[in-house]
């Protein structure tokens, strides 16, 4: 059960998005993630940061500062190999829960 | 990789709050420019846009607060901050700093004079192991060189052993004679210690070959910078010590002081050479107890191991010989006279030790109710920062950091003034006549001390008002504005404060108090002579080569020159004087005693020996008898003078006159008795002391005693001349009996000292603590006296209400220093002579100083309360 609480998901969330998105700003993540859930998940975006600033530190992504499409500055976020096995992992154990969840569902 | 980036953040900390900065606002404008683009009003978009991100501070903290690496980040700005702050109240912070500055650097005085004297292990090459052995018997620690052999060729406990005596002489180099204290030590002394000389060489055990075969000296550093200029050349060349020749073969590395930490000789000299003819006597004397014995523990050897096998050779010496009779050993540290001075001393210091630390806490009592009052009166500034999304826990860490910075700035600022008084303390010398030093330079043990001490006391008085901040709710704050009025309704933390803090000011200030009447009775008590007038004249016969055969005649024509004088009414020699150096003392028997071991003794007694006059000299008064007279020489039979305390122990309620004792197996007459006095100390309990004639018993070592009309030091010259003609190689010390005796007062002296500064600080932090919370209460509550005033109270009233609290406090804290300060009493009797707080004028002097610091501190605060003025009060909040 490691990490399984809600940091965690936020934390799946935004790896997968890096990893299916390539190279992205915190606020693409965001875009991302309510278009990919059809609006179902929506985070408050300002959590999103912290959780990026400790991926960064803890290696799962790369930044670096680059011009958006409507030439504004922002922070592109990438995800490094570390980050790729840490995805891997969040998604082993995410999948864990929700079978967890869904077999306290069925027997209750 | 992250390591790096970490310590990268570390020092570009403030880019990265500008980076996170520039990425929030990024991330704002594109949720603006798609709100936008999705139809909403601009305003509307923006507004949209802030909601949706949340709440930015906490954002900021949290990314800060990330990752461990950025604790140092967060920290270097909460203290400049901190800084901030405490510049913006600069009434607080030079408070918080004055008392601080004092209260620290009274602690680190204080611990560098514990740290050098009795933490700090000697300072010799390998200390470790290194013991006095001395007697169980305490205040008993001398030993006889015989007794020393046996005990350094019996035991198996001791890597090895060595013996030291302390003693003056002249020291002839040149046409200057000058009064050196020197040890003379046994041969292996540099060797067990491990003290390799600077110049020259030092001696071994293998220059030792029986009495006055090892003619050298080794000078200590100081010395031969002092006095031969740092002359290499001295090495090889010969001295005159008490006319004796002596070849300086060394000199001992600057670092070395001998073996005692107050008293540091300007020689060494082996111990089988003797400048004073008296070499084999001394050597071979199984009673004669005058060497301090040091050892060093064999390895893995423990001080009970070692102590039990010195006592099991202890009792197979005694069985051998009478002489013996109750040895006994004990090992104690080294470095303070065996147990003379340590006793006094470690009570001595760890008293005030203690009384430092009541002197902090005091402080810190001070400063934390300060503190409270500050942090209730930022209730607003916390309230707010709450609400914007600041953690508590980081509130709280900002308010220890102003304390701890406050402590660290104040502990920094008291360890540089402490650290200049203990290095004058290191180079002063109290008494020019003897070698005794104070080497109390703080070294890195101190600092430590001192910054734990500031930071612990930051820690102390920073976490007092930390209860507030976890019970301040955003609403109570902001309705009832900064002031939280209904903190005043009940017992609050701040009373309690302060009344800690008056109740340990209360303590110290009776401790001083208690000193200073020690200090006064001490001053006044029977000395069992009279010291204002009497001029004191000393000197050895063996400097200028005298042998105690030609004394006598020596001391006659001083007597006669010195009764010549104009002025003087009476002149005497003894000795030693009484409270002076020390004198000795020896067991004394009944008449008809055949076996002379020391368990069969009536008692030890003091004993000096004593010209005709002497008594008139000195002021000691006759009870019964008569003085010697010239009659009294070797060819007549043994007579002696004994104190009323010896009278009584000898021989009760019968009257002593014409009675005998015995002593050295030799019968002696009392022609007369004396009064009692003092011979070693101040706090002795009474001695039983005789007296003999300095013709039957001659001494080189003597006082001349002059009595005179005059000013002790108007006499001085002539005497000096009179002196001189007789043998102008004979150096004489003069000084007043008064200042002679400072020596002895210098125990008390200190400790009244002490006690007195501490008392005053703590007087001042009474003042400080009172003010403070009176100033404060008054404050905060002069618009309701305002209109109180306005609505008709009566200034009683408005005085009650605003100095009820801390006058209460006052008294109640006043009433536990005192009792505490009574139940105390032990521990000060330790280091003042006679202290009793029960004394009823030491309780009127704390219950009037008290009364006094409460008056002063409480004026300003009442001339305020009572000069309240309604209309202006109204108009200005």
């Amino acid at each position: 059960m490691a990490r399984n609480d809600l940091q965690g998901s936020l934390d799946l969330l935004i790896l997968k998005t890096l990893s299916q998105m390539g190279e992205v700003h915190g606020y693409g993540i965001v875009l991302h993630i309510q278009r990919a859930s059809d609006d179902l998940l929506s985070v408050e975006e300002g959590s999103l940061y912290p959780a990026l600033h400790r991926m960064e530190m803890s290696g799962w992504v790369r930044s670096e500062w680059k011009l958006t499409e409507t030439n504004r500055k922002a922070k592109y976020y990438r995800l490094t190999s570390a980050g790729q096995k840490e995805l891997q992992k969040a998604e082993k154990s995410f999948e864990q829960l929700v079978r967890g969840i869904r077999a306290m569902l069925r027997y209750a | 990789m992250s390591i790096l980036r970490r310590i990268k953040n570390k020092f570009s900390g403030s880019k990265l709050q500008q980076e996170i900065e520039a990425e929030i606002k990024a991330h704002i404008e594109m949720r603006v420019l798609d709100n936008v683009a999705s139809g909403m009003s601009p305003e509307q978009a923006r507004r949209d846009a802030l909601i949706r991100f949340g709440n930015r501070t906490a954002m900021r903290e949290r990314v800060t607060e990330e990752d461990a690496g950025m604790v140092w980040d967060s920290l270097g700005h909460d203290l400049a901050y901190a800084a901030r702050q405490l510049r913006r109240t600069p009434t607080f912070t030079i408070t918080a700093l004055a008392t601080l500055v004092l209260a620290i650097g009274a602690n680190i005085v204080v611990f560098s004079v514990l740290n050098a004297l009795i933490l700090r292990p000697l300072a010799v090459p390998n200390p470790a192991g290194l013991y006095n052995v001395v007697h169980q018997e305490s205040g008993y620690d001398n030993q006889s060189y015989p007794d020393y052999l046996d005990f350094k060729t019996k035991n198996s406990t001791f890597r090895d052993m060595a013996v030291y005596r302390i003693q003056s002489a002249g020291l002839t180099a040149g046409k200057v004679v000058h009064k050196s204290w020197y040890y003379r030590v046994s041969g292996n002394y540099f060797d067990m210690l491990g003290v390799q000389p600077a110049q020259g060489r030092v001696f071994h055990a293998s220059d030792e070959h029986g009495p006055n075969s090892a003619p050298c000296i080794v000078l200590s550093n100081d010395f031969w910078r002092g006095r031969f200029a740092a002359e290499p050349a001295i090495v090889g060349t010969t001295v005159h010590i008490n006319k004796h020749p002596f070849t300086v073969i060394g000199v001992a590395p600057a670092a070395f002081h001998g073996t005692d930490v107050f008293l540091w000789p300007d020689f060494w000299m082996p111990i089988v050479n003797s400048p004073d003819d008296e070499g084999a006597n001394f050597l071979s004397g199984r009673t004669m107890h005058n060497l301090f014995i040091l050892g060093q523990l064999a390895p893995g050897v423990s001080p009970q191991q070692a102590t039990d096998n010195l006592n099991a050779i202890a009792q197979e010496m005694a069985r051998q010989d009478p002489a013996d009779d109750g040895l006994s050993a004990r090992l104690v540290k080294p470095g303070l006279m065996g147990d003379m001075l340590g006793r006094p001393a470690r009570a001595f210091i760890a008293a005030s030790m203690l009384l430092a630390f009541l002197v902090l806490l005091a402080a810190c009592a001070n400063l934390a109710s300060l503190f409270a009052a500050r942090s209730a009166d930022r209730g607003r500034e916390v309230a707010i920062r709450l609400a914007i999304g600041s953690s508590r826990w980081h509130v709280l860490r900002q308010l220890l950091c102003e304390a701890v910075l406050v402590s660290l700035l104040g502990g920094a600022i008291g360890t540089i003034f402490s650290s200049a008084l203990l290095r004058g303390l290191t180079r002063w010398q109290p008494f020019p006549e003897f070698p005794i030093r104070v080497a109390v330079s703080p070294d890195a043990t101190v600092y430590v001390v001192a910054l734990l001490l500031s930071v612990g006391s930051g820690l102390l008085w920073g976490l007092v008002p930390q209860r507030q901040v976890w019970a301040t709710t955003f609403a109570q704050v902001m309705k009832n504005g900064p002031a939280g009025t209904m903190v005043f309704r009940r017992f609050s933390l701040r009373d309690l404060l302060l009344g800690i803090q008056i109740a340990l000011c209360t303590l110290l200030v009776t401790a001083s108090f208690v000193a200073l009447r020690g200090m006064q009775r001490s001053l006044h008590a029977p000395l069992g002579f009279a010291p204002q007038g009497v001029l004191l004249a000393e000197t050895d016969l063996h400097m200028a080569g005298h042998s105690e055969k030609s004394a006598a005649l020596i001391q006659k024509r001083m007597l006669e020159e010195a009764r010549r004088i104009p002025g003087v009414t009476a002149a005497g020699i003894i000795d030693e004087t009484p409270l002076g150096s020390g004198g000795s003392s020896t067991p004394v028997f009944r008449m008809g005693t055949t076996d002379f071991r020391q368990s069969n003794s009536v008692f030890g007694a003091k004993y000096f020996a004593i010209s005709p006059g002497y008594l008139e000299a000195a002021g000691t008064r006759l009870v019964s008898g008569r003085d010697f007279a010239s009659g009294d020489d070797a060819k007549a039979p043994h007579v002696a003078l004994v104190n009323e305390t010896f009278a009584r122990r000898m021989f009760g309620t019968q009257a002593a006159l014409g009675l005998r004792f015995m002593m050295g197996q030799a019968p002696f007459e009392i022609v007369g008795v004396v009064e009692d006095g003092k011979y070693d100390s101040l706090t002795e309990t009474p001695w039983a002391a005789m007296f003999f004639p300095l013709e039957q018993n001659p001494d080189s070592d003597m006082s001349l005693v002059i009595r005179s009309r005059l000013p002790p030091a108007d006499i001085v010259p002539e005497l000096r001349q009179a002196l001189l003609q007789i043998d102008p190689d004979l150096p004489f010390v003069f000084h007043s009996w008064p200042d002679a005796l400072a020596f002895v007062l210098f125990p008390a002296r200190a400790a009244t000292a002490t006690l007195g500064v501490m008392g005053l600080f703590a007087a001042m932090l009474a003042v400080t603590g009172v003010f403070g919370l009176a100033m404060y209460s008054v404050s905060k509550r002069l618009k309701e006296f305002g209109i109180r005033a306005a609505l008709g109270a009566r200034s009683v009233q408005l005085m009650r209400a605003g100095l009820g609290r801390p006058i209460a406090a006052l008294i109640l804290g006043s009433v536990t220093g005192l009792l505490l300060g009574i139940i105390a009493s032990q521990l000060l009797s330790l280091i003042v002579y006679q202290a009793t707080p029960r004394d009823p004028l030491v309780f009127l002097g704390v219950m009037i100083t008290m009364a006094v610091l409460g008056l002063l501190a409480t004026w300003i605060p009442a001339q305020r309360t009572l000069h309240v003025h309604p209309a202006r009060l109204l108009r200005e909040d």
